[in-house]
């Protein structure tokens, strides 16, 4: 579980969060949703620690993170998998060395171990036998699932992503969201996701929380969107026809 | 009028300190102890490579042709039947061995290792790679830059003693191709009054010069935001920051070591 108490950010003279609380449970998949410039992917970087904030408290199941020293966080972080907007795959490593990487580095593991809990997580996201190319030679979405196996190599307690299905066509999006649906599932992982996909809202969330302007505008269950009266939720949510349409048959 | 420059000056020197600063604290990220030395050792060879073998080509091509030129210049200088012309080899030799080895191709290798260091990492940072580095609970400062500072001070000596040889034989070819010089004198010329100390004296600035232009290249990709725009801004930096930086340490240590 992680709980984020009264969270604020600035940049220079810009206030991007402002006094935002909430919390993101075990098992479910938590998403953020908001318009693009709303303070999502800061929010998210914020809880991460890639972002100080200025004021507030973040919990990872009881220890506060924003008072952790340098080591401290570090141990924490490996306990945390992260996956990108836009992939963040390195760029001079294979698809297997890419997953390899968090092993080899933390797990104490020998070579051939790491390999082959690689395979495991490659395998796991469907991406076999493409493991020495490199990412330029893949696609987005097969990038994007790379980066989940690499997110999920250190069987982390928290998965974060931020926009896994941005840029993927609805076909690819579906399968991206489904692959986090399932692995949280399996993991019981933590899962935070920021995403402005309304088919990702509806399909996966569980517990959503509506930024607007850098403010917490609404939170709930993603059953309750159709029957809020909250305008601006409405106004993001139900901004296509298809979704007004949806809305109107489900009331 | 007045208060405009005031101004900007003011921020010149806001600006200097400010980046000063960071430089020393990300220093002192990049020393500390490294995660997994695998990992690093393999990052060390691989930067190696890159930042020593890659080079070798542009470093000799340099070296050969300034050699041969300073021999041809010396030699078309030396009107005077009274210097003995062994001294065009004696001249080559220490201006190669003093300067040109070291401090030339130190800013030769700050436009081709410099560029590519600040353009590397600085596109690692746009593309959210040194975040992915973070999460994992990876010192990104280290794991990225120790690796390129330490395979700097394995290489640039090397080179600079390479671009030595490679000059003095460039000078040779030179004096005995024009008729500037015969063989027999440049060769006299090259071994007369030799003073090993100031091989020593261009090794160690060859060592300081690569820990100034691959740290200072580093740092202004390691800081770089924004998109491919910035990335060429900050190689563009990189380069002129560093080679600012290496002509100013030349002087300082020249004034020191000799």
């Amino acid at each position: 579980m992680i709980e984020i108490q009264n969270i604020s950010k600035s940049f220079r003279n810009t206030q991007v969060l402002f006094d935002i609380s909430t919390s993101f449970e075990e098992g479910k998949v938590n998403l953020i949703i908001g318009q693009s410039g709303s303070g999502k992917t800061v929010l998210l970087k914020s809880i991460v620690g890639l972002h100080e904030v200025d004021a507030g408290n973040i919990f990872f199941h009881g220890r506060n993170f924003t008072t952790m020293s340098f080591k401290e966080r570090k141990e924490i972080r490996k306990e945390i998998g992260m996956v990108f907007q836009g992939g963040a795959l390195f760029d001079s490593s294979t698809l297997e060395e890419n997953v390899m990487f968090p092993l080899r580095m933390f797990a104490n593991m020998s070579v051939e171990e790491a390999r082959e809990r690689a395979n495991f997580c490659l395998k796991r996201v469907e991406v076999e036998n493409r493991n020495n190319l490199y990412p330029a030679e893949i696609s987005g979405g097969m990038q994007k699932r790379v980066a989940i196996a690499r997110a999920i190599a250190l069987n982390p307690k928290y998965l974060f992503c931020d926009e896994p299905n941005s840029g993927l066509d609805p076909r690819t999006a579906i399968v991206i969201d489904n692959l986090i649906k399932e692995i949280i599932t399996e993991y019981n992982i933590t899962c935070v996701v920021n995403t402005h996909d309304m088919n990702s809202v509806m399909e996966i969330g569980d517990k959503i929380v509506f930024i607007y302007q850098g403010k917490k505008w609404w939170e709930g269950k993603r059953d309750e969107i159709w029957e809020t009266n909250n305008v601006e939720l409405n106004d993001f949510v139900f901004a296509s026809e298809l979704y007004k349409k949806i809305r109107k048959s489900k009331l | 009028m007045n208060f405009y420059y005031f101004y900007t000056f003011k921020n010149y020197v806001m600006n200097f300190f400010f980046n000063l600063g960071r430089y020393i604290l990300l220093m002192r990220r990049v020393f500390s102890k490294p995660d997994d030395s695998r990992e690093y050792f393999k990052a060390i060879g691989k930067e190696i490579v890159f930042i020593g073998y890659n080079s070798l080509l542009i470093v000799f091509v340099i070296s050969f042709f300034i050699g041969a030129v300073i021999t041809i210049q010396t030699a078309y200088n030396m009107t005077n039947p009274i210097l003995p012309t062994y001294l065009v080899g004696l001249g080559t030799r220490d201006s190669m061995i003093l300067e040109f080895s070291s401090t030339i191709v130190a800013i030769v290798l700050a436009g081709k290792v410099g560029s590519s260091i600040a353009s590397q990492i600085g596109t690692m940072r746009v593309t959210e790679q040194i975040d992915a580095l973070e999460i994992m609970g990876v010192n990104s400062a280290s794991f990225l830059i120790s690796p390129k500072i330490i395979a700097s001070l394995c290489t640039f000596p090397i080179l600079c003693l390479l671009s030595m040889v490679v000059g003095i034989f460039g000078g040779w070819i030179a004096g005995e191709f024009t008729g500037a010089v015969s063989s027999d004198q440049y060769i006299y010329g090259i071994q007369y009054m030799f003073i090993p100390y100031y091989m020593v004296y261009s090794v160690i600035k060859s060592v300081f010069f690569g820990v100034i232009i691959t740290s200072i290249s580093s740092y202004f990709g390691y800081f770089t935001t924004g998109g491919a725009l910035e990335v060429g801004q900050s190689s563009t930096k990189a380069v002129v920051n560093s080679t600012l930086v290496v002509l100013l340490f030349n002087l300082i240590l020249t004034s020191i070591l000799l």
